[in-house]
Order: C-alpha cells, then structure tokens, then sequence
C-alpha cells in the first residue's frame, strides 16, 4: 500500500483497524468495517464514494465529533479513540476546523464576529480581518448572515474555520449548497489555506470533479476504502470541471 | 382508523411532553386554586346560610344595661321588625380543676317556654334543660370538648360572686359562636373561652333581672332598612342604658366568617388568571417554535390542499389538548386540595357542618377559561400559517435577520465576547417573548412573596401586640367597676411585681357622618405594662384632655391629629362630649381608642374607678397569683398573654405553615413552567448554533452559556421585578384585608423575600439543568446535517 511509504513524522492521521457500528444484533448498521489509512500532513484530501459509504463517518471520527466501535485512529502523537468528550472538545478547540454544507453561521452574529467566536478561543489566530479578506469578504465585515448571499456564508465558514490556523480543515460537502461558480470560488478559498498555511485539508464529496484538485482520492464503498488514488498534479480550482 | 394528522398529533404530544406536562402544571394549578376557593366560598356561604336560617339567627341585637320585660312591646311596634326576643346574658367564671385559672365564659338564658324563638342553639349531645330545675345548663360543644366535659358532668361556675355547681345536661353549637375568642382577643382557643345556656328563670335570680332583660335580639321584615331600626331601638332602649344596638353586619361571629369569605372571593377571582395569562404565553411560544419548524409540513399539507383551518385545527387540538388536560388535572387537584383543607376551617368556624361543595360552574369556567386563553395563545401564533403560501412554506427560511437586533450593539457590545453577544442580540430580537417570559416569573413571584409577606406580617403582629404593646403577663377583668385601690389589693398579692389600672368604657365615636362603636381604654399616664405606640413603636403619653385614636378607628372616621370628635359614652350617665384627637397609634387588633385615666374618668364624673388591671407576675409564682386571683370576688375573669400568645402563635403555624408551602410551590411551578419552556424552545430554535459551537470546539459549559444566559437575564431582570410587584402587591393585601377586626401590617420581611427569590432561583436551576443536560446528550453532528 502507499501510505507505508509515508513516516510518521509526515503523518497527520492514520487509522488501523476503524470500526464503527450503529445498533446492535439484526439491526446493526455497519458504517465503517475495519478501515486502515494515513494522511499526511498539508495534503488535500478528497473523500468520494455513494451516500452510507462511511465516508462521514470517518470524517466524524477523525474530527473529533464521534467515536469509533473499534479500532485506532491518531491525530499526529494523539489517539483519538481513546480520549475523553473533554478531550475531544479540546482537540477539535485547537487542531481543527470545519465546514458544513450548510454554513453553520450564528445569525446572531456579524461576519467578523462570527470568526471572532473562534479567534477568541484559540491559541494561535490570525485575526478576523485577515481570514475574511482571505476568503474575500474584507467589505462585508460587519453584515449579518441574513444579509449574505449562500456563496459569501460558506466563505465566512471557511474564515471561520481558518481563522484558528487549524493543523487540518475538514469540509463535508462544502460546495453541495452553491452553484458552479460560487463553488470554485470555495475550492480556490480552500486551495489557498492548504497552500498558505500548510493546513490539512479533508473534503467529503458527492462531485467527482473535485477530485482533480486532490494530491489523494480515497474511494469508498460499504463502510470500507474501495480504493486510494495518488495525484502527482492536482489542478487549480478554476481548472476544475464542474 | 386514525387519521394521520391525528397521529402526527400524538406522536407531537409525546415528543413535547415535557413542556406539556409543565404547562399542564401551570393550567392546573390555576384551576385547582379556582376550584378550591370558589368552592370554600360555596361551601362557607351555603352553610352559614342554611346555619343561620334553620337557628333563626338575629339580624339586630341590643345589649341594654337593664330593661323591664314591657319595653320589648316597644320594640316590636318599630316598623320592619319581625320578632323581638329579649334575654338575659352575662359573664361568668367557669372552674376547671385541671387549670390554674378559671376560664372566662358568657352566660345566656334560654326562654322558660318551650323551644327558643331566635339563635336558636344547635344540641350535639344531650338535652336541653328542664323547666324549672335551675342547676341543669347546656356547655357550648367545642368547649366542653377542649376539657372533655360531657353531659352528666358537673361543673363549677362563679356566677355573679357567687359560686355554684352546675349539671351539664347537653352540649350545643350556636351561630352566634361559629367564631369567638375570649374577651379582648381575636384568636379563637376552644379552651379559654365557654358559654353556658341556662333557664331564664335562674339566671334572672343569680343576676337579679326578674322581669326584666339585658340583651334584646331582632329579627327584621324584608327589605327593612336596618340602619333606621338600629336608631329606632336605641331610641327605645337609651334610657336603660344601652350601649347602642347593632346589626348582624357587625356581630363578631358574623363579621369574622363574612371578611373570610369575602377575603376568598377577591383571591378567587384575581390569582387564578395569573395563571391562566402565564400557560396561554407558553402555548403561545410552544405552538410558534413548532410551527416555525414545521413550516415544510405545513407547506406540503397545503400543497396536498388540506386548507388553513384545518391546518391551523390540527395544531389548536395539541393546544386544546393540553389545556383540557391541565384543565381537567386543575378540577381534581382542587377537589382534593378542598377536600383536604377544608376541615381547617372548622378549627376555627364552629359549623354544624362543613362539606366541601362541588361547584359545577367553577368546573365549567375553569375548563372553559383554560381552553379559551390556552386557544387564545395558540391563535396568535397559528396566524403564521394562514401567511404562508405553501411554496412559500416548503422553502428553508434564511437565516433570522439580527441586522436590526445588532444595530444596536456595535458600540455597546464592544468589550464583550462573542458568546454574550449572542445571548443579548437574541434578547434583543426577541423583546415580547423575553418580556413575557420576564413578567410571568415576576408575576408567579410576586404572588408567593406578597403572601409571605402577608405571613410574616402576622409574626410581626404577633410580636409587637404581645412584646411591645402588651408586656404584661395576665389581663385582669373586674365584675364591674371598682374603686382604683383595688390595684393596690392586687399589687400586695405576693408575686405581683407590678399592677396597673385600666377602664374600658363603651362608646360611640362620630365624625360628621362616620362613627363607630367601640370602646375607650384609659390606661394610667406612665404605664408600663400596656402602652398606646405610635408608628415608630414609642409610646404615646396620654395628655390629660383629648383622646388617642388608633390607625384604623382614625381611618374610618376619616380624622386626623388636631381635629374634634364627639364622644357618645355608653356608660354611666351616658355623657356627649367633644374631644381633640391628640395622637395616631399603632395597633393591630381591633380599634382601641386610649385616654388618660383619670381624664377618662373626668368625663364619666365616676372618679378613682377602673375596669380592670394588667399585671406583670414574677417568674415561679404564677400559680401563688393565680390562685389568690380565683379567690378575689370581684375578679371576673383573668387573661394570660401566653396562652392567647400561644394560641396565636398555633393558627400561625397550622394555617400558614401549610399555605406557605403551596405559597412556594406556585412560584416554583411558574418559574418552573416559564424556564423550563422557555429553555427548551430556545434549544429547540437553535439546537444547530449549539451543535455549530461544539463542533468548533467550545465546552459544553460556555455552549450552555449561550443557551441558558439570556434565562439568566431574564430571571435576573425578573427577580428585582418580582420583589416590586411582590412588595406592592403585600400592601395591596394588608390595605385590603385590614379591617377595624384587625391590621395586617406590612413589615420589612427578609426571610419572604429569601425564600421566593430561593424558589425561583431553585426552579429556574432545576429547569435550566435538565435543559443543559440534553446539550450533552444530543448528536452534535446530526444537527449540522440537517438544514433548519
């Protein structure tokens, strides 16, 4: 396999062994049976496979938001599966940033101060100002989510998750609400952090297409890794077909 | 087969249970207390009533210092009145060997022929007495039964000075003794105060009022003015020395169950819809949160061309569902509360009979009401649907809009972090329902902290009319009048450390056209022992003209200090005089108006004679005293402070220690109900932000700020409300419920204000943790994937 090849120093995850079930005896929902993977640190990685493959489930898990059944996954020297809610909170606190398909904005807050709700608990941020005009929302600083187009409130996510110069950025379909341009204009948000800040970038998909910007593809079918495709030369976003 | 809008509405009943259940709660409670109390009116009115009724109970009665049998043909010519019934009474001591003292009791004839015509007594047990044998009495029932006097017994009984053995042939109830204390007391002590009915004839001889009467009893026509027959019969009995008659408005007995009953019928009619206004809030933000989020259902039940009204009766069902519950729980749970505390009141109203009564109308009103505001609230937030076209509908809603909300914050908001922004852009946004929210708790708190206030007034009474005021250690009554030295006799009794003198005269006291009846006490210008106080609890020296008013008599009169009153004296040569009111005093039983003695006594032209005495007794020699007191003849009855103190203190802690609880738990179940709904409709809203922030990483306790911090707000805004309202609603009361009976004085009371900002404190604790606690258990990355 390819990732033996990989040290650990240049790992950011790797997993051994995932499981995870939902229920028990007839009505067990197996979503990930036994899945072994590394990633290495300041990849893009595209995870593809049809909906109920485990691929969320396994974002799920090495985010920090869920627990496996069975099985080992590290974050660098941290064991995920073994660590306290308290933990995990703290893990997902410091290391890493998200991006939902649905933006996940607090109406209640500003564009800014939506990122400031992350600066404010992070140890090393940059500040808002920063990570809006990042995405290239620096002139819409102080509107509100209601006054955002859904284009402009997945790139104030995609600040918001940045803004903590998290280690990895995971983005389960980040483009599934946006039309084609909006989209593209997502990835190259998302290309830009990878290329700028080194994060580790996890995407979960359902457009194949996206897969050309990935210096890894992971297939998935069945709860399990149908496959891992290397890229040697992702394209830019704009390049993307759509 | 059920419809699958009916099943959507059960299965949305089951999934709210809680929040229904605690609106239930809310609705119940409000019905409970309107069934029980407008039960306890039923019950109290009906059977005083029928009492009074099937007793022939007087509507006017005339005490007269003594009149010759004739006069009572007067008296029946005077237009309106229907029977005229004269009669002997008296006061007398009854001898209980348990007891130190001898107890104070009234002494009445009963007619020589046949049954009686009015106040006819009620025979528990027993017989009446037989014609002619003039040792057989009938013992008022509740105290015989406080000394286990039953018929056949014999008792002691100082009569007149002179003292002589009874036979207890029967024990009876009388409507004119459902509520009685002894002489100068207002709290009924089943064992320090009895009455005896004996044959006329006998009691004539022992007080010597052969062919003559003392106390005449009236009943009236229909429709007769009872005023004109009261100035009627004093016209008639004046020259027999009559203190001025009185209607059945102002029989004692009469006035203290008719100010109950009227106390009830206020509380029926005003703490109820409290509750009411509160659960129909509730449903109101209940029914809008799931209409807000059902807004796709509804889309597509419109779409499907189900029309708005049906749309809109399938949610005014959930709404009429929950409120018939709490409605039809209300019912039962005053029923049983009724039922349960009724007895109370027969501890203290000697009825034939008490039953709690089942009133249909209370049923149907509350049912009906609850259903009515709980629709009312549901209305109000089922309008949305109508607005809603169904493509419309079945679109996300954008995000809600805070730019108005923020605009306000920019610079406010500055120094604060982003997790308190979002609690106070969100109480901002939302004003009504935080008000709403904040005004429901105020108000359940307001009602339990005017009530302990109410109670701990009756401590501070207790305390001042027994420490303060009265700070001697027995009150003693002379059968009449006697000479001032006699306070000598009882100042060299062995034990007495102190003795002084009072006089209580009869009087009528005018206004212009206000007066009252009652009495003047003159106490001796430096007592000691009992003391006219004034606002600020110093004692007011007596001058040796004018006349000092208590606060309530002042009231009625409508007088203040520097003005001039007339005094009718009902005593003696029954003088008119005019006198300055000199002082204001505090007083929280009964009317008192104090004079100088001996100014007092100038008045009469009946110098150096007094009433009575107060006296202070050593500790140790109580009995000595006592024992001595018994033996003086011209003692008439002795008082002791500690044991109207003690029963004081006993309808306190039975009455109030009760009505404190459900005081505390009303709150509690408001606040309760107003959180916990609140709270759980905030989560509900916004179960996505709060997933959001712990996905990136915030704590569960800063997520719970973000949820339960604008609850903190609105109970910190309620808590200084809820003291307001709460304290002026206590004067409301006290001003309400005084009368010239007895004050109600609102006190600086830390202890109510303790315990129900505790209450709320507690309830608003207890909701806000089981709301938090679903913060935890809910899948954080279930809410993220679904869209709003």
């Amino acid at each position: 396999m390819v990732y033996e090849t990989m040290s650990q120093q240049e790992l950011a995850f790797r997993a051994h062994g995932l499981t995870k079930t939902y229920g028990e005896g007839r009505s067990a929902v197996h979503a990930l049976r036994g899945v072994d993977l590394e990633i290495g640190r300041g990849e893009i990685v595209v995870l593809l496979g049809p909906s109920g493959s485990g691929k969320s489930t396994l974002l799920n898990i090495l985010g920090g938001l869920d627990k496996a059944s069975a099985g080992e996954a590290w974050f660098e020297g941290h064991c995920l599966t073994s660590m306290t809610d308290r933990a995990l909170t703290g893990y997902r606190r410091n290391h890493v940033g998200f991006v939902f398909q649905f933006y996940n904005l607090m109406p209640s807050l500003t564009a800014r101060e939506n990122v400031e709700l992350v600066t404010e608990i992070a140890k090393h941020p940059m500040s808002p100002e920063d990570a809006l005009h990042l995405v290239g929302l620096g002139a819409r600083l102080d509107h509100f989510p209601a006054q955002l187009s859904g284009g402009e409130q997945q790139r104030v996510a995609i600040a918001r998750a940045v803004a903590k110069q998290p280690d990895v950025l995971f983005c389960d379909e980040p483009t599934g609400a946006l039309d084609s341009t909006t989209g593209r204009a997502v990835l190259r948000v998302l290309q830009d952090v990878n290329e700028k800040l080194g994060t580790t970038v996890l995407i979960i998909t359902h457009a194949a297409a996206t897969a050309a910007m990935a210096d890894r593809v992971i297939h998935f079918a069945d709860g399990a890794i149908r496959d891992v495709v290397l890229n040697d030369a992702p394209l830019s976003a704009e390049e993307i077909e759509w | 087969m059920v419809s699958p809008l009916h099943a959507k509405l059960f299965r949305d009943l089951w999934r709210i249970k809680g929040q229904a259940l605690a609106i239930m709660l809310v609705i119940g409670i409000g019905v409970a207390l309107q069934v029980m109390m407008s039960g306890f009116v039923a019950s109290l009115t009906q059977t005083r009533d029928a009492y009074y009724e099937r007793q022939q109970f007087a509507q006017v009665f005339a005490p007269v210092a003594r009149a010759p049998e004739r006069v009572a043909r007067r008296l029946s010519d005077i237009r309106g009145v229907a029977v005229v019934e004269t009669r002997i009474s008296g006061s007398a001591l009854i001898d209980i060997p348990s007891r130190d003292l001898p107890v104070s009791a009234r002494i009445l004839s009963l007619p020589a022929y046949g049954m009686r015509h009015l106040n006819e007594i009620r025979l528990t047990a027993g017989r009446r007495p037989e014609s002619g044998k003039i040792h057989e009495i009938v013992l008022l029932d509740s105290f015989a039964s406080a000394h286990d006097i039953v018929p056949g017994d014999q008792i002691h009984v100082t009569l007149n000075g002179a003292y002589r053995a009874f036979d207890v042939v029967g024990t009876a109830q009388s409507p004119e003794f459902i509520y009685y204390a002894a002489p100068g007391e207002m709290i009924p002590d089943d064992a320090r105060f009895g009455v005896i009915w004996i044959g006329r004839p006998a009691l004539a001889a022992a007080l010597d009022l052969k062919g003559a009467f003392n106390e005449v009893l009236l009943t009236l026509l229909r429709g007769t003015d009872v005023d004109a027959v009261l100035d009627d019969v004093d016209r008639v009995l004046d020259p027999f020395g009559a203190p001025g008659a009185y209607g059945l408005a102002d029989h004692p007995s009469n006035r203290f169950l008719s100010e109950e009953i009227a106390g009830l019928e206020i509380s029926a009619k005003n703490v109820p819809p409290v509750f009411m206004l509160v659960a129909a809030f509730l449903l109101y933000i209940v029914t809008s949160r799931m209409i807000q989020s059902e807004r796709e259902e509804i889309g597509l039940m419109k779409a499907f061309g189900y029309s708005d009204t049906e749309v809109s009766s399938h949610y005014l069902q959930l709404v009429v569902i929950i409120a018939l519950g709490g409605a039809v729980f209300g019912c039962f749970l005053g029923v049983l509360l009724g039922r349960l505390t009724i007895p109370i009141y027969t501890t203290y109203y000697k009825l034939p009979f008490l039953l709690f009564r089942l009133e249909l109308a209370s049923f149907a009103s509350g049912i009906l009401t609850s259903v009515l505001v709980a629709s009312l609230g549901g209305a109000l937030a089922l309008r949305r649907v109508f607005r809603m076209t169904p493509a419309e509908a079945m679109r996300p809603p954008s995000p809600p809009d805070y730019s108005k909300a923020g605009a306000f914050g920019t610079r406010l908001v500055r120094h604060l972090d982003q997790p308190t922004r979002m609690v106070l852009r969100r109480l901002v946004r939302q004003p009504w329902r935080m008000l709403g929210a904040v005004t429901g708790v105020a108000a359940g708190m307001a009602l339990s902290l005017s009530m302990l206030i109410i109670y701990e007034g009756f401590d501070e009474a207790l305390d001042r009319t027994f420490n303060v005021i009265d700070r001697s250690d027995a009150s003693v009554s002379f059968v009449a009048n006697a000479p001032s030295r006699t306070i000598f006799e009882l100042q060299r009794l062995p034990g007495v450390t102190l003795a002084e003198p009072v006089r209580n005269v009869p009087v009528v006291l005018r206004s212009g056209r206000k007066s009252y009846s009652g009495a003047i006490t003159g106490l001796a210008p430096d007592a000691q022992l009992f003391r006219a106080l004034d606002a600020d609890v110093e004692p007011i020296s007596l001058p040796a003209r004018g006349i000092v008013l208590s606060a309530p008599l002042a009231d009625i009169l409508d007088v203040s200090i520097g003005d001039e009153i007339v005094v009718d004296i009902r005593q003696g040569s029954q003088p008119t005089v005019v006198a300055p009111v000199s002082g204001i005093a505090e007083s929280l039983m009964g009317s008192p108006a104090y004079m100088d003695l001996e100014a007092l006594n100038r008045l009469l032209g009946e110098p150096m004679r007094i009433s009575g005495a107060y006296v202070s007794i050593n500790d140790g020699e109580q009995a000595d005293v006592y024992s001595a007191l018994k033996d003086m003849p011209m003692v008439a009855g002795v008082s002791l402070r500690i044991e109207a103190e003690r029963a004081f203190q006993q309808i306190m802690d039975q009455g109030a220690g009760s009505s404190r609880f459900i005081m505390g738990f009303m709150a509690f179940a408001i606040t309760f109900g107003i959180i916990y709904n609140v709270a759980r409709v905030a989560q509900d809203e916004r179960a996505r932000d709060l997933a959001s922030l712990r996905v990136m990483g915030f704590y569960h306790g800063e997520t719970a700020f973000v949820l339960l911090g604008e609850l903190a707000a609105v109970i910190l805004v309620a808590l200084p409300l809820g003291v307001g309202l709460g304290t002026a609603l206590s004067h409301l009361i006290a001003a309400g419920f005084s009368t010239d009976l007895y004050q109600i004085p609102v006190v600086s009371a830390p202890n109510a204000y303790g315990t129900s900002i505790s209450v709320v404190v507690v309830a608003a604790l207890a909701s806000g943790w089981i709301v938090q606690r679903d913060i935890g258990a809910s899948d954080i990355t279930l809410a993220l994937k679904t869209r709003e």
